[in-house]
């Protein structure tokens, strides 16, 4: 919310975790974060479920949604990683994607919580990613998956700080991939936050603010189109990245 | 000059990396008109290039965001 006095925006309290659901919330610590995580995933389920109830041949919009999530994502996966092995990671890439894409749509509405919008749990997600694929690397090819920080055709010369900037490179995928989500959403819904300071602060002039508190609002407005954008974009950069590096450990290039 | 004055100043000066990402902004859609101007059915595919070129390209303008907010609240 807005500040104390009218002189400052407090624009990062929003993200301040508190414990939900009463006593029983409170002796497990059980954050408005952890409650939104339960209900992006109940509500990815339900999503599944109730599109692929009715198995018509022609499919109404909520059956047509959920084939279209499948086959994007599908799609997504034996194209980017590779025929055969694209179907082995499938689950895992829609899993992660549906759940970080309902997890950026959920925070929109108005009195949820964006749990990708903390550092901590993009780097879980991120650390995910990166385990996986460092193991999927090493038990698909060995000792010799280390041949992947030597790029080709390079003079000898210059391997060994070629290979010293490929490892750094490599092992900042973990920074890139888990701030990239996180300061997206951060970033967006602090800006959400501060033109709603200035709508508050604006009515509270009397008369002269109303113009442009309005203004004000239809800004927000765009804002929460640009947000939904967003939010659907980084899921799938997410998505599409995570497919990137599976191949790079997959096919070692 | 005391530490927050020189906390705003250092939040100010790293903002000068969006100069970097404007131009590359620039140039990721510029060359996709270019592309779909040279071959027009080529549209969907390339467009789904340029929206991961810019969603990639928007995260380097983030971390520099991500740099001010820590030289200002940490």
């Amino acid at each position: 919310m807005a500040a104390e006095g009218s002189n400052s925006i407090d624009a990062l309290g929003q993200f301040q975790l508190h414990t939900t659901l009463g006593a029983v919330g409170a002796s497990v610590n059980f954050t408005q974060s952890n409650l939104m995580m339960v209900v992006a995933g109940a509500a990815v389920l339900a999503f599944l479920y109730l599109g692929m109830r009715p198995r018509a041949m022609v499919p109404g919009r909520l059956q047509s949604a959920a084939e279209m999530g499948y086959e994007t994502i599908m799609s997504m996966c034996t194209e980017t990683i590779g025929g055969h092995e694209g179907r082995k990671f499938f689950p895992f890439v829609f899993t992660l994607f549906f759940f970080i894409l309902f997890g950026n749509l959920l925070g929109v509405f108005p009195l949820f919580f964006t749990f990708t919008s903390h550092i901590m749990v993009t780097l879980a997600l991120s650390l995910t990613v990166f385990i996986l694929v460092t193991v999927v690397g090493l038990k698909e090819h060995g000792l010799h998956w280390f041949s992947y920080f030597v790029p080709q055709g390079i003079p000898v010369a210059l391997a060994p700080l070629m290979v010293l900037i490929e490892f750094i490179s490599y092992l900042s995928r973990i920074i890139s991939l888990s701030v990239r989500l996180f300061a997206n959403m951060m970033a967006g819904h602090v800006m959400l936050e501060v033109f709603g300071s200035f709508i508050v602060m604006l009515g509270g002039l009397g008369l002269l603010g109303y113009f442009p508190a309005a203004l004000s609002l239809g800004v927000n407005t765009l804002l929460i189109g640009f947000e939904l954008l967003v939010a659907t974009l980084q899921a799938y950069v997410f998505a599409i990245l995570t497919c990137i590096y599976l191949h790079d450990a997959v096919h070692l290039h | 000059m005391d530490v927050a004055s020189a906390k705003m100043l250092g939040a100010g000066i790293a903002m000068i990396a969006l100069a970097g990402v404007g131009i590359g902004m620039g140039t990721i859609f510029g060359s996709l008109v270019t592309s779909v101007a040279r071959n027009p059915a080529s549209r969907d595919r390339v467009f789904g290039l340029a929206i991961l070129g810019f969603a990639l390209t928007e995260a380097v303008a983030l971390y520099a965001l991500v740099i001010a907010f820590i030289i200002l609240f940490v």
